[in-house]
């Protein structure tokens, strides 16, 4: 009885350690791509048009998406906030916080947790498909290196796509919180617009624009990187493009709570 | 010449290769026959260096590819083609984009002599009038040729086919046949072909050697192999169900 409670016991530790050391495998392959891919990306050739291409695909189509979210979430705060806020007479600051909440958090957030479920998904479907098909091999017997043909492109394209649709919106929620707050709470334009940009400060936008750009790293190393590694067939795919928008949310997560935590400590 | 010395490779727990020896001399034409799965496409990408051994030396004439990488890696790669099984075509790229593909990235050529040897390339392989098609729009067939014009489109001095011949009509098959030994005879390219079309194996080879449990067990002429004593060359090239070899592969 004991002998068989022992032997259950350790063959659960055993488990624990294979993931374990599954995770760090993980982690340093990880670390390994991103070394692979911060050479290529002051390695020649600089594929600008294939950039602008990845930029309009990963970018410029998420723009209805990103519109839509932003406005409905803007609109939401403002509601929300607009049931306390009345109590006390202070609808006005409903303006404040929209747009503070949006710019320090929620607009970095939402724009990579968006760009993540529909952009990153693609990548890593794409490059999974290439894998699996044989094509990253060609590139190699092409002579041509697989990152800088295929990741560094995506990683420029991600980097500028995420921070600009950020602030776009963090814009486009602020229009969201006013249609409330002026239509429905009946606060003046002038008042709704001098309380948003007031409590405003430089470091604000700074912050958020730091964190979607680390979101926007994330995003490019755990898309591209789950697609390289896609085992055989259809399903080998679907695993990796599931694993990547996991992976990627939980990540973005994690390191915004590092990141708030981060500046909270540095900005006291 | 390549001299393959002592490769293995192990996935996981599976020994796929097991000290295999083989040398390819330089204009030679020696195809590689074995099973499904045997290990002869891996045999191919450690050639190529897109897979790296676990033990053992792949000297692509003296210089050991798998020790190489970076430019040196990419230098010695432009001396191959390789024509894989899929055919593995690019398919964000034209047929003429995924053809000129070497082109384009590694030298300055004009648009217009791009094209002409584009064509040039789908003309030894029978086609013509779909430069600018996607390779979703032909049959498999035809995307296997198209591989094989992205292959030979840098005059490359080593062409690696994987199954050339599968996959396309016995006609087109022996179509390409004729281009492999064409590519031989005229340009005195070195190819290595991995297949298990034995009639393809008689026709292009120079030699032909038998991958069995990761290693070469017999190496010779097409004669040679034709009038083997080993029984298990023998099973495989009779393609016979009973023998030696064990049918649970």
């Amino acid at each position: 009885m004991i002998q068989r409670l022992l032997s259950n016991i350790q063959r659960k530790l055993a488990a624990l350690g294979a993931k374990g050391v599954e995770f760090v495998c993980y982690m340093g392959s990880i670390a390994i791509f991103m070394g692979d891919i911060a050479y290529a990306l002051v390695h020649p050739p600089f594929r600008i048009r294939e950039t602008i291409r990845q930029t309009a695909q990963i970018g410029a189509n998420s723009i209805p998406i990103v519109s839509l979210i932003s406005l409905f979430v803007g609109i939401v705060i403002a509601l929300q906030s607009a049931y306390q806020m009345q109590k006390m007479s202070a609808e006005m600051y409903i303006a404040s916080l929209v747009a503070l909440s949006m710019i320090r958090e929620l607009g970095p957030v939402l724009t990579a947790l968006v760009v993540a479920g529909r952009s990153g998904a693609a990548i890593t479907a794409e490059i999974g498909t290439m894998k699996v098909t044989e094509q990253i091999d060609a590139l190699e017997t092409l002579a041509t290196n697989p990152i800088n043909y295929l990741v560094v492109p995506r990683f420029w394209a991600l980097l500028v796509s995420v921070v600009v649709l950020t602030v776009y919106a963090d814009f486009i929620s602020m229009v969201g919180g006013y249609i409330v707050g002026v239509h429905k709470l009946h606060i003046s334009h002038h008042m709704y617009v001098k309380m948003t940009f007031d409590p405003l400060a430089q470091s604000d936008l700074r912050n958020g624009l730091y964190k979607s750009v680390v979101f926007a790293i994330i995003i490019c190393v755990i898309s591209c990187f789950e697609g390289m590694r896609a085992e055989e067939g259809a399903e080998g795919v679907g695993k990796a493009t599931t694993s990547s928008v996991v992976r990627s949310f939980i990540l973005i997560i994690a390191a915004d709570c590092l990141l708030t935590a981060l500046m909270y400590f540095i900005g006291r | 010449m390549i001299e393959i010395i002592n490769l293995c490779k192990n996935f996981g727990k599976k020994e796929v290769l097991k000290n295999l020896n083989l040398t390819i001399k330089s204009g030679e034409t020696t195809v590689i026959i074995g099973r499904s799965g045997c290990g002869k496409s891996v045999l191919l990408k450690h050639i190529i260096g897109i897979l790296k051994p676990d033990s053992g030396q792949v000297l692509i004439d003296g210089k050991d590819i798998s020790k190489m990488y970076g430019k040196e890696l990419n230098d010695i790669r432009m001396k191959f083609g390789m024509l894989f099984q899929g055919a593995a075509l690019f398919d964000s790229l034209t047929v003429w984009e995924n053809v000129a593909f070497g082109m384009i990235e590694h030298t300055a050529t004009q648009k217009d002599a791009m094209l002409a040897r584009v064509r040039e390339c789908l003309g030894l392989v029978g086609l013509g009038g779909i430069e600018n098609l996607k390779p979703a729009e032909l049959s498999g067939g035809m995307k296997k040729r198209v591989g094989l014009a992205r292959a030979i489109s840098m005059k490359p001095e080593i062409v690696l086919y994987d199954e050339p011949t599968t996959g396309v009509d016995p006609i087109m098959g022996d179509a390409i046949n004729d281009l492999i030994k064409e590519l031989h005879d005229k340009l005195k390219v070195t190819s290595i072909a991995v297949t298990h079309d034995m009639k393809s194996a008689y026709k292009i080879a120079n030699r032909i050697a038998m991958l069995y449990e990761g290693k070469i067990i017999e190496i010779g002429t097409p004669q040679e192999i034709k009038s083997t004593k080993n029984p298990v060359v023998k099973q495989f090239i009779h393609g016979e169900a009973e023998g030696p070899i064990a049918k649970d592969h």
